[in-house]
C-alpha cells in the first residue's frame, strides 16, 4: 500500500512539472524514477520511452502505466496512471470553470517564456546523459543522427524512427553474427 | 448516457492516437463536428491552455472538453476514458516484453532502438529551444530582434547552474525559470 501510495505522489509530481509533452517529462523521470526511487534503470527508461511512442495513447500515461505495473502490477499502473493526470485534472477544471482567458494573461505568458528556456536545458541535459550511456557505437551515431535530422525537419512521424530503428538493430546484429560465425 | 458516449469517445482517442498529445488533435475536430457541446473555434484556445499548463497535453485536452460536456464529472470520464487503453496496451505489452527479455531478437531491436530515442528526444529539445531563444515572427536577417538575448541569458546561466550542481531538482529549476520570466518579462 506504502509503495502505491508512493507511486501515485511521485507521478503527480512528475504530473505537474512536466510541461510541454512527454518528451519534457524525461529530465523528472531520470531524477525521480532512477536516480531518487531507483524503480528502474535509465535504460529501461528509454526502452518505455520507445514503445511508449509506437503504442497508442499519451507518452506520459502509457510510461507511468510501465513503472507502475513492472513495481506492484495492475494496481501499480492504475495508481501510477492517477497520479500522472491528477495535478492536470485539478488545474485544468480550475481554468475551464474560471480562468477562460488563462493562456492570454500577459504574467502567464512570461512564467512560460523563462519555463521554456529551463525546459530547453533541461532536455539538453538529459540527452546528454542518455548520449553517454546509449550511444555505444558507431552505428548508435548514425540512428542518434537520422532520427534527429529526418523529425526535425521534416516532420515525419517519430513512430517510423522507432520502426528503423528496431528493423536497423535486428539486421545489424544478425549481420555481425554472421560475420563472426556464430548464427 | 452523455458520460457513456464521452468514456467511449475519448477511449476511441486513447486507442488510436499513436505518437503523443498532438496526435489527439484530428479526434478533437471529429468530435466538434458530431457533438454540439464542442465547437471547433475552442480548440486552438484548448491547445493554448493545454500548452501552458503542466501535464501531458492529450490529458489535457481530455480533461478540457469533458469539463465542457458535463463539469467535473466530465472531465474525469473523458480523462479516464483516454486513459484505460494505455494501461491495456502497455500492460499486455509488459507481459510480452518479460517473457521476450532475455531472447536475441528483442535485445537487438533494442540495441537500434535506444539511440533513435535519444534522437528523438534530442529533436523535441532542439524544438523547445529554438522556440524559447528566437523569436518567431521576426527574420533571422534582422538577427539583434530575431535572438531573445533576455532568454539567451537565462539559457546560459540555467545550463551553467545544472552542469555544475547536479544535485539541483528539476523542480526548483523550472520554478526559478517562471519566476525569472515574470521578473523580466520573458516570451
Amino acid at each position: 500500500m506504502k509503495e502505491l501510495f508512493s507511486l501515485f505522489i511521485t507521478f503527480a509530481r512528475i504530473g505537474a512539472f512536466t510541461f510541454g509533452g512527454g518528451y519534457a517529462m524525461l529530465p523528472m523521470l531520470q531524477r525521480e524514477v532512477v536516480e531518487s526511487r531507483k524503480w528502474a534503470t535509465e535504460d529501461e527508461v528509454l526502452d518505455y520511452f520507445a514503445i511508449g511512442q509506437c503504442t497508442p495513447g499519451v507518452i506520459f500515461v502509457n510510461t507511468a502505466t510501465f513503472i507502475g505495473y513492472k513495481r506492484k502490477g495492475i494496481p501499480g499502473a492504475i495508481f501510477a496512471t492517477a497520479g500522472g493526470v491528477f495535478p492536470s485534472l485539478v488545474i485544468i477544471m480550475v481554468i475551464a470553470a474560471v480562468l477562460t482567458n488563462f493562456a492570454e494573461l500577459p504574467v502567464v505568458q512570461y512564467a512560460f517564456g523563462g519555463i521554456r528556456v529551463v525546459v530547453g536545458v533541461l532536455i539538453l541535459n538529459a540527452v546528454a546523459g542518455m548520449w553517454k550511456k546509449s550511444v555505444v557505437d558507431k552505428l548508435g551515431v548514425v540512428l542518434a543522427a537520422i532520427a534527429f535530422l529526418v523529425v526535425t525537419f521534416t516532420g515525419l512521424s517519430p513512430v517510423w524512427m522507432v520502426l528503423m530503428g528496431a528493423v536497423i538493430g535486428i539486421l545489424a546484429k544478425s549481420f555481425s553474427a554472421a560475420g563472426k560465425g556464430e548464427a | 448516457m452523455q458520460l457513456v458516449i464521452l468514456f467511449l469517445e475519448f477511449f476511441k482517442t486513447g486507442l488510436f492516437a499513436v505518437g503523443g498529445g498532438l496526435a489527439t488533435l484530428p479526434f478533437l475536430y471529429a468530435l466538434a463536428d458530431k457533438y454540439p457541446w464542442l465547437q471547433s473555434q475552442q480548440i486552438p484556445d484548448m491547445i493554448a491552455v493545454s500548452e501552458s499548463t503542466p501535464g501531458p497535453m492529450g490529458v489535457n485536452m481530455a480533461t478540457y472538453a469533458g469539463f465542457h460536456c458535463d463539469g467535473v464529472l466530465g472531465s474525469i470520464v473523458a480523462t479516464v476514458g483516454l486513459v484505460t487503453p494505455s494501461i491495456i496496451v502497455i500492460i499486455i505489452v509488459y507481459q510480452f516484453l518479460e517473457r521476450f527479455r532475455t531472447s536475441r531478437v528483442v535485445e537487438n531491436i533494442f540495441y537500434g532502438l535506444r539511440p533513435v530515442v535519444v534522437g528523438l528526444i534530442g529533436s523535441a529539445g532542439f524544438g523547445v529551444i529554438v522556440l524559447a531563444l528566437f523569436a518567431q515572427d521576426v527574420s533571422p536577417v534582422d538577427w539583434t530582434a530575431f535572438v531573445r538575448w533576455k532568454e539567451c541569458i537565462l539559457f546560459v546561466l540555467v545550463l551553467a547552474v545544472s552542469r555544475k550542481w547536479k544535485k539541483v531538482h528539476p523542480i526548483a529549476l523550472i520554478l526559478a525559470g517562471a519566476v525569472a520570466g515574470i521578473l523580466f518579462q520573458m516570451g
